[in-house]
This record gives structure tokens, C-alpha cells and sequence, in this order.
């Protein structure tokens, strides 16, 4: 199959590759690119382990062909600590997960945290229903979800910490 | 990058006993970055792509098959069949019934008929359509009641009746049990298939050494068992065992199904042998499916006495399970199924027959709860329907049931420490049981259950004269500790559990801990993750290599204090003298006092289960003895609507006897685990076959949980000290399974009256049975 010329910009940087039309955007990241972080579980989005940030929003990279994400800008796993201009600390997503006990065998805690990101974003201080409902798109097979639920809500705590709030907003 | 320390207060030094503490998993920052690597994320210059061509039928002869289109086609390096894979492996030495690929006939719909090499994916699925097969169709078994009658057209040859294996026990006497029973119960339960769904696919990539012409490999795969994995590499490929080496990366879930040999972890390596070029092959989330593993089918006809008092004078079981089409680890997991009904009551008489049944459909093995939920389930059920009839309460039942340990049950298993009673006192505390039991308004429920299971198998599934598990540790000038260890970190906390108990036996903090694991080249022997061994015997050794090195540091550095090592103790980073404080050397100074002549302090630590907890001497005696036992007992609440059958849950509370804590935090996370993945199998996940094809291949269609339909899960440990465990510690990670199912069954029956004996408990089987005590109630009128 024919090669195309795409554009991708992912973890603010550019990337520029030729790649057939029909690649998955999963694949493209995970094979072309080497940002494993970025999981399949499955083949048909049914377990969220993909899922990436698309101009902020949780998609499953395992649905989507990679040409057509070109004007976009791509989170990944990888570029989530970033986000918050300090690219050498964890998120606090990220600390609350390993805190807490919400990555097990941590096959899909970057899909979990990506959407977490983008809950939190949206709502900073979410109610446990609204946890279940955003997060009910990844599965997990190792906590039952209970330390997970924990995770996301020491993350809530620690973005409520003045100290952590001022870092963040001076680094930037 | 690393964790905020201010979350962690003990995550450096050692303020504080790290026995006991909420430590984060040590590989937790490689997972929450995406940085940490499985087996799929590994690449190596030059990779192809494997894939597997599949049998399309049930039961097969192969009558030839063409490979000459697939090898022409441009991009294809290599393609193998049975013809070049001849050696028969399966993970128990009872059970050698597998070849890598079919050689005569195909068994299953998903059997594995031939693998391709190739440059992409799609030149190698391509290949795989260029692959001509012919084959004789024959009359398959897809239920297990029907097989067994079967005798044309066997499963496999050598197995009559196509029952793989079939045992009869019988302890004490159950004639004379009954005769001294008030009231004896008969019930049927029957239990679908369920299967582990671990989130990361299994992956195998594997690679020849260019360079030695007589062949040495090495295979980076999704195992829980990287040293049977190495075993059976040798064995089928027919390489010596040093010529093989398997590292196991980062693995993403097992629950058993990672816990022996899966075909593409061999065809990988054949296929790179063939094609002089590493290879990689990853099951598609159906290829997952259909490779299976998981708990089979079981029916359990269970008939237990009871004096009017509640004390069980005898059980009788009668259990089939629906095996598939090869062993596995199927002898085992049908004497668990019964030699487990024991150690957690006392039991006097107990008679089991079982049966493991061939069928053609993919081979069930090993899964969380191993061989002992689907019995358990039963066993609670009838125990909870029997407490009913006798007007007693169901925690009064199982009180008059307790062990008296340390005590040895009739069928030869050793019990020394039983947290259970604390365990049942403590959910009854906590649920507020009393005020809710036969209590809640129509249409809620509370219902109560007990499970246990075995810390490690007492007997390995290969009898080497090797310990179950040796631990190994290096210290350098700088006090620096490397431990190397076999035990398969699988997302359950066992890097951590180690690194944990040797820096406490040091008196160190995790910051001066490494840990090199699961690399066959470079790690001493152990069996594997698998039967909950891991904290009970790694753990173990683990402190036995810690006190070898101690013993040597101590040596050196009682003859730089001018004191006797008896004097010395090790804690807080410091060698101190008991009777004269002042007088210390750091961990340091006193580890370079001790170094040999390489530069480090070598010690080795060892475990085997002692002679008293391997069982008796009958067939089947092997299975089920373990050096000790966890307990679980469990409450679960739940609102059933009765219209509809709708069942909600809404709350689950587990105390789980663990012996003790290492890490509470990982503890909390099996046990929480485990409950979820039993209410899982009671109220919604089954595997559904229509003859030998899956109908639900695929993590929505077999319906794994979200969120939304997950309920907050409680967990109280408690610590009963085991007497031989490290720092007292059991197992954590399955024994708290089983007992969810038959707790959510009794309260389906709290809340709407009805009694349900078939998993998964779905809206359905609640309406018809709804109906049904709705017309005999109408009938009796």
C-alpha cells in the first residue's frame, strides 16, 4: 500500500513520517514512534487501554487512523507530566496512582490516568459518580476499581494543596 | 522522575518497620509513566511478525497441508507445521498431550495447525490465507456429561470414556456420617465457565544467537512462570536447558492464565530458529480468548449431613468439570476441587468422586481460586440453605464447624494458623449483620460466606530435587543489596514483598535495595507465581539469604569492635553492640569489613515446604497440602428488584486472614481484587459456547466490569501470625475469591426468598425462579 506524508504533533513536539493510510494511529505510536506507554488490550475498544488525549479529549488511538489526526495535538502517557510545564515530575495523577495502590499491573493505568486528566480538567472536583462515569470507558482487571477511585481522589487532594497549586502555576 | 518522598515517608531509610508498611510498588513510577516495558512493547533490529493459523473445526483429522503458496509469497521467512514440531510438552508430567502444532488431528475450534514468519503484519496474515489444509471431520463433545459417555471417535487416544483423569476419595466413613445426621441436603450447582481476561495480551518475542551455531535462544514473554517456560523451550525445541533463557518483562495481569506454557511463547521460538531472525508474536484480544486456560465448567452434586444442632457429620461430592481438550493443569484443579472442601470446618467424613472431562473446546487450567471456587461456592450455598431449614443463624452454623488448629484434616492437610473465626466475628461487627440478617424490608439482602486457599503448593508440579525457590544477594562496598530472584513480578507486589523483608532483616531502607528478577540466566530457581506462593516461599528465602549475609557482616564486624557477633545487632542502617550502644558501624563500613574477594558479600537463602505440611500418601495426596492457609470470610449486600430480576449490589465487606500485612496496601489491593473478579463470576461474566465456538470473544461481549457496575469493596485484614511464615505472612491474592459468589447467592435469597444453584446469577434465572415460588406458593394454597 501507498505511503503518506503526515504531520503529527504529539507531546509537543512535530513529527513528520510517511505512513500508509490505513495505520492506526495506536500503531503509529507504539511501533513507529516507540511510545509504548500507550497500550492495546484489545482490538475494538472495548478496554480504554489506548486511549489518548486528542486536543484534550480521551480517544481510543485503536479506532483512529493516524493521517487523520494531523491538525491535532496527540497526549500520550508519555507527555502528561508536561502538561503541566514540568516535564521531570509526576502529575499528580501519576503520584496518586502509584500512591495509592491503582496500578497493579499498570497494563491500564496510562489510558486511566489520560482520562482522569481530562475529567479533572473539566471538573476539579468530581463527585465519586462523576469518577465512575468518566472513567467507565477502562477496564481493569487487577483493582476492582477500588484503590483506583482512591488514586483519583488523592490526585483531587493534592491539586487542592496550595503548595502543589503554586508550584505548578510559577513552573509555567 | 519519582514519587513526592513527602508521600512516602518510608520509602528511604528505615524510619520506621517496613514490615507492615503501605509501601507503593517499587515499579510503580515505570507504569504510571508509560515508561515501564511488557513483552509487546519490546522491539529488537530486524523483528518479523508471527501469527498462528487456527483450527476452524472442533475435531479434526489433518489429512495434509499445503504450505508451498505461503512460503512463495514475497516477505514470508518462515512457516512451520506439526511435521517440525513433534515433541509432546503439557505443564503437568501426567499431562503431556500438546504439540506446538497439530500433528494428527485438531481438537479445538482455535487449535494451532501452523505459525508464519513474516515482514508485516499483513504479509503474514496473508500467508496464513495461502495455507491449505485438509482435514477429515469428526463428531466432537462440547458437553462434558455427554463426553463421558462417549466411545468412538476419543478425544485423544489412551483416554476412555474421554475422561482425562478421575479420582475417589474417601476419608472417615460417610455411611456411618449420615446415619448420625438429623438432616441431610442433596443439591445440584452448576458453574459456567469464566476466564481471566488478564488487560495485556500475551506476548512472546524470542530470538536465536546468531553467532552459536548450535542453537541458544532467548525469550522475553508474558509468563508467570519463566522457569517452566525455560523447561519446556528446551524440552521442544530440543535445545539443553543452558541454552535457553527467558527474561520476563513487565507482565500485565495473569490470574493463571500466564501460569504455564501457552503455544505461541513456543511457536515464537521455533518460528525465529526457522527464520534465523527474532520474532514476535502478540494474540489478538480473540486469540486471548480462545487460548483460555481459565476455570472450567463444573457441576458439583454435593449431599451434606448435619445434627439438629448444625454439626456437619459428612459431605459427599460429586464433581465433573468440563476440561477442554487437553490436560493442563486439569488433575489438579479437579483435586483441588475436592481436596479443598477440607481445612477451613471440621469435616470427620468426606467422600469425593471427580471427574475432569475431555471436550472439544479450548483446555480450561489454571485460574485464581484454583480447582476450590466453584466447589466453595456449593459448599457455603448448602451450608447457608441447611442453617435455613434449622432456624440457626449462618454465622452460628460455621461457629460449631471451626477447626481446632494446630490440627491435621482427615484428608491429610496441616493447619497451624486459622484467623478464620476472627475473620467471620470481624465482617459481623462491621456489616451490622445482626440488625440486617432476615431483617431489611423485601427486595434487599444480606447474605454471609467463607473461602480459603493455599500460600504455595507443598509439592512442585516437577519433583527436581531443587528447592521451591532460592534467593540470592549481593552486597557491595557501599552497602549497596542486590537480590536475585526467579519470583515473577506480575503486577501482585513481589519485587516489592522481597525488597521489603530483606532491607527490614538488614535493618536498611528500600533506597539501598535492588532487585534483579525472573531472568532464567541470571536468577536462582524458582517455580513461579502461581498457587499464591510467592510471599509464603520467596519471602522466605528471601530472609533466609538476608540472615546469611547478616551472619557474615556480623563475623567482620564484631572483630573491628572487638565483640562476639552474638553481641551485634543491625538496625536503622547501623551494626551497634548490644551492651555498649555508642560503640556502632554503619551498614556500610561493616558491609566492606565483610566482602570476599570479588568485592561483595555473597549469601543464598533457600525454601521447601517441610515434610509435616506435604500430605498424606494416597493417589492424589499431593494436591491441596500447603505450609499454611489463608481465610476469608465475607458479607454482601445487595438490592434485587424483584419485577425485573435486576440485581444490584451495593455493598461487599472482606476480612481476610493474610497472617500478616508485609504491605497493607498491596494486600488491600489482592484482596479487593479477588472479590471483584468472584462477583464477576456470580453475577455476569460466562463464557458462551454454541457447540466448540466462543459467542463472546471480546472484553464487552464477555461483560469484565466497569466502574459503573463495581461497588465499593471494604477489606479488613486480619493477622493470625503464621508460625512458619515470613514475618508470619500468608497468601493474599486468591482467597478471598470464592467466598463473594456463595455471599451474594445468600443474599439474593435474604432479599427475594429464592435460592439460585447456577452461576453467573443473571436477571433471568431470578425471575424464573421468582415465578416458580410464586406458583408453588399459589399450589400449596
Amino acid at each position: 500500500m501507498h505511503q503518506e506524508s503526515v504531520q503529527l504533533h504529539i507531546n509537543g513536539k512535530n513529527y513528520e513520517l510517511a505512513v500508509e493510510p490505513n495505520r492506526l494511529l495506536l500503531d503509529v505510536l507504539r511501533q513507529d514512534l516507540g511510545l509504548t506507554g500507550t497500550k492495546r488490550g484489545c482490538d475494538d475498544s472495548s478496554c480504554g487501554a489506548c486511549t489518548v488525549l486528542i486536543d484534550g479529549e480521551p480517544q481510543m488511538s485503536c479506532l483512529m487512523l493516524a493521517v487523520c489526526y494531523q491538525d491535532c495535538e496527540i497526549t500520550t502517557i508519555e507527555g502528561v507530566a508536561a502538561l503541566n510545564g514540568r516535564e521531570n515530575e509526576l502529575d499528580a495523577l501519576q503520584q496518586g496512582f502509584a500512591v495509592e495502590g491503582g496500578a497493579q499491573c499498570g497494563f491500564c493505568t496510562p489510558g486511566m490516568i489520560l482520562t482522569a486528566k481530562h475529567l479533572l480538567a473539566q471538573n476539579p472536583d468530581p463527585t465519586e459518580e462523576e469518577i465512575n462515569q468518566a472513567l467507565s470507558g477502562n477496564l481493569c482487571r487487577c483493582t476492582g476499581y477500588t484503590q483506583i477511585l482512591a488514586s483519583v481522589r488523592r490526585a483531587i487532594e493534592l491539586l487542592r494543596d496550595p503548595a502543589w497549586r503554586d508550584q505548578e502555576v510559577t513552573s509555567r | 522522575m519519582s514519587l513526592d518522598p513527602a508521600l512516602v515517608p518510608t520509602w528511604n531509610g528505615s524510619n520506621g518497620s517496613l514490615v507492615g508498611a503501605r509501601i507503593p510498588m517499587v515499579d510503580s513510577v515505570d507504569k504510571v509513566t508509560g515508561s515501564g516495558k511488557y513483552t509487546d512493547d519490546l522491539t529488537l533490529p530486524g523483528t518479523l511478525v508471527g501469527k498462528i493459523l487456527h483450527s476452524p473445526h472442533a475435531h479434526a483429522r489433518i489429512l495434509s497441508i499445503d504450505t508451498s503458496a505461503a512460503e512463495r509469497l514475497p516477505g514470508v521467512r518462515a512457516v512451520v507445521t506439526g511435521r517440525e514440531t513433534p515433541v509432546r510438552y503439557g505443564i503437568l508430567p501426567v499431562g503431556h498431550d500438546e504439540t506446538i502444532f497439530a500433528t494428527e488431528k485438531v481438537r479445538y475450534i482455535g487449535d494451532n495447525v501452523a505459525g508464519v514468519a513474516a515482514v508485516s503484519e499483513s504479509v503474514a496474515e496473508e500467508a496464513l490465507r495461502l495455507i491449505k489444509v485438509d482435514y477429515e471431520v469428526l463428531p466432537a463433545y462440547f458437553d462434558p456429561e455427554q463426553s463421558m459417555q462417549a466411545d468412538t471417535n476419543l478425544i485423544h487416544d489412551g483416554k476412555p470414556r474421554n475422561i482425562e483423569k478421575e479420582y475417589h476419595h474417601h476419608f472417615g466413613n460417610v455411611e456411618a456420617g449420615f446415619a448420625e445426621a438429623d438432616y441431610i441436603r442433596d443439591d445440584r450447582f452448576e458453574c459456567a465457565e469464566v476466564t481471566h481476561a488478564a488487560l495485556e495480551p500475551h506476548s512472546t518475542l524470542a530470538k536465536f544467537d546468531p553467532s552459536d551455531p548450535d542453537g541458544s535462544v532467548t525469550v522475553w514473554s508474558s509468563t508467570q512462570v519463566p522457569y517452566y517456560l525455560m523447561r519446556t523451550l528446551a524440552a521442544t525445541l530440543e535445545l539443553p536447558e543452558e541454552r535457553v533463557r527467558v527474561i520476563k518483562p513487565l507482565v500485565g495481569g495473569g490470574f493463571g492464565g500466564k501460569s504455564e506454557v501457552i503455544p505461541l511463547e513456543l511457536a515464537a521460538a521455533v518460528l525465529a530458529r526457522q527464520a534465523a531472525a527474532p520474532v514476535k508474536i502478540t494474540y489478538t484480544r480473540e486469540e486471548v480468548f480462545y487460548a483460555h486456560r481459565g476455570r472450567p465448567r463444573q457441576i458439583v452434586e454435593l449431599k451434606t449431613g448435619v445434627t439438629r444442632d448444625g454439626k456437619i457429620t459428612a459431605v459427599e461430592a460429586r464433581i465433573i468439570q468440563d476440561g477442554g481438550a487437553y490436560c493442563s493443569y486439569g488433575v489438579v484443579t479437579i483435586l483441588y476441587s475436592g481436596q479443598l472442601l477440607n481445612a477451613m470446618y471440621d469435616i470427620p467424613n468426606v467422600k469425593f468422586d471427580g471427574y475432569r472431562v475431555l471436550t472439544n473446546k479450548p483446555a480450561c487450567g489454571a485460574m485464581r481460586g484454583h480447582g476450590t471456587v466453584n466447589s466453595r461456592f456449593a459448599f457455603e450455598t448448602q451450608l447457608n440453605m441447611i442453617a435455613e431449614v434449622l432456624g440457626i443463624d449462618p454465622v452460628e452454623i460455621r461457629r460449631r464447624n471451626l477447626l481446632q488448629p494446630p490440627c491435621m484434616t482427615v484428608n491429610g492437610l496441616r493447619v497451624l494458623s486459622y484467623g478464620y473465626p476472627e475473620c467471620l466475628e470481624k465482617v459481623v461487627e462491621h456489616s451490622g449483620w445482626k440488625q440486617k440478617h432476615g431483617k431489611l424490608p423485601y427486595g434487599k439482602g444480606i447474605g454471609l460466606a467463607g473461602s480459603h486457599y493455599v500460600s504455595g503448593a507443598a509439592n512442585a508440579i516437577v519433583r527436581a530435587e531443587v528447592p521451591h525457590t532460592t534467593v540470592d544477594l549481593s552486597i557491595d562496598r557501599s552497602g549497596m543489596v542486590t537480590i536475585y530472584t526467579g519470583a515473577a513480578e506480575i503486577g501482585q507486589g513481589s519485587d516489592t514483598m522481597q525488597m521489603q523483608v530483606v532491607a527490614a532483616e538488614l535493618g536498611i531502607g528500600l533506597a539501598q535495595v535492588k532487585i534483579v528478577a525472573a531472568d532464567t540466566a541470571r536468577t536462582p530457581i524458582d517455580l513461579g507465581s502461581y498457587s499464591s506462593r510467592v510471599t509464603f516461599m520467596a519471602g522466605n528465602a528471601a530472609i533466609a539469604a538476608a540472615r546469611e549475609a547478616k551472619k557474615q557482616i556480623f563475623a567482620a564486624a564484631a572483630q573491628m569492635l572487638a565483640t562476639t557477633p552474638e553481641n551485634l545487632t543491625m538496625q536503622d542502617e547501623r551494626i551497634t553492640c548490644r551492651d555498649d550502644p555508642p560503640l556502632w558501624l554503619s551498614f556500610a563500613e561493616a558491609a566492606a569489613l565483610a566482602v570476599g574477594p570479588d568485592g561483595t558479600v555473597r549469601a543464598s537463602g533457600s525454601y521447601s515446604p517441610p515434610a509435616s505440611a506435604q500430605g498424606g500418601k494416597y493417589k492424589g495426596a499431593g494436591v491441596g497440602p500447603s505450609p499454611a492457609y489463608s481465610y476469608s470470610a465475607q458479607t454482601v449486600e445487595v438490592t434485587v428488584d424483584p419485577e425485573t430480576g435486576e440485581l444490584k449490589v451495593d455493598r461487599i465487606i472482606a476480612a481476610h486472614d493474610c497472617g500478616k500485612a508485609i504491605n497493607p496496601l498491596t494486600v488491600e489491593g489482592q484482596v479487593q481484587g479477588s472479590v471483584w473478579m468472584g462477583l464477576g463470576q456470580a453475577v455476569q461474566e460466562e463464557m458462551m459456547w454454541q457447540g466448540g465456538r466462543l459467542m463472546n470473544p471480546g472484553l464487552l461481549e464477555y461483560r469484565s466490569a466497569s466502574t459503573l457496575e463495581s461497588p465499593p469493596i471494604e477489606t479488613i485484614i486480619v493477622e493470625s501470625n503464621d508460625p512458619e511464615g515470613p514475618f508470619g505472612a500468608k497468601e493474599a491474592g486468591e482467597g478471598s475469591l470464592a467466598a463473594t459468589i456463595p455471599a451474594v447467592v445468600q443474599a439474593i435469597h435474604d432479599a427475594v426468598g429464592v435460592w439460585i444453584t447456577s452461576l453467573p446469577v443473571t436477571p433471568e434465572k431470578i425471575l424464573r425462579a421468582l415465578e416458580e415460588k410464586r406458583r408453588r406458593e399459589e399450589l400449596s394454597h
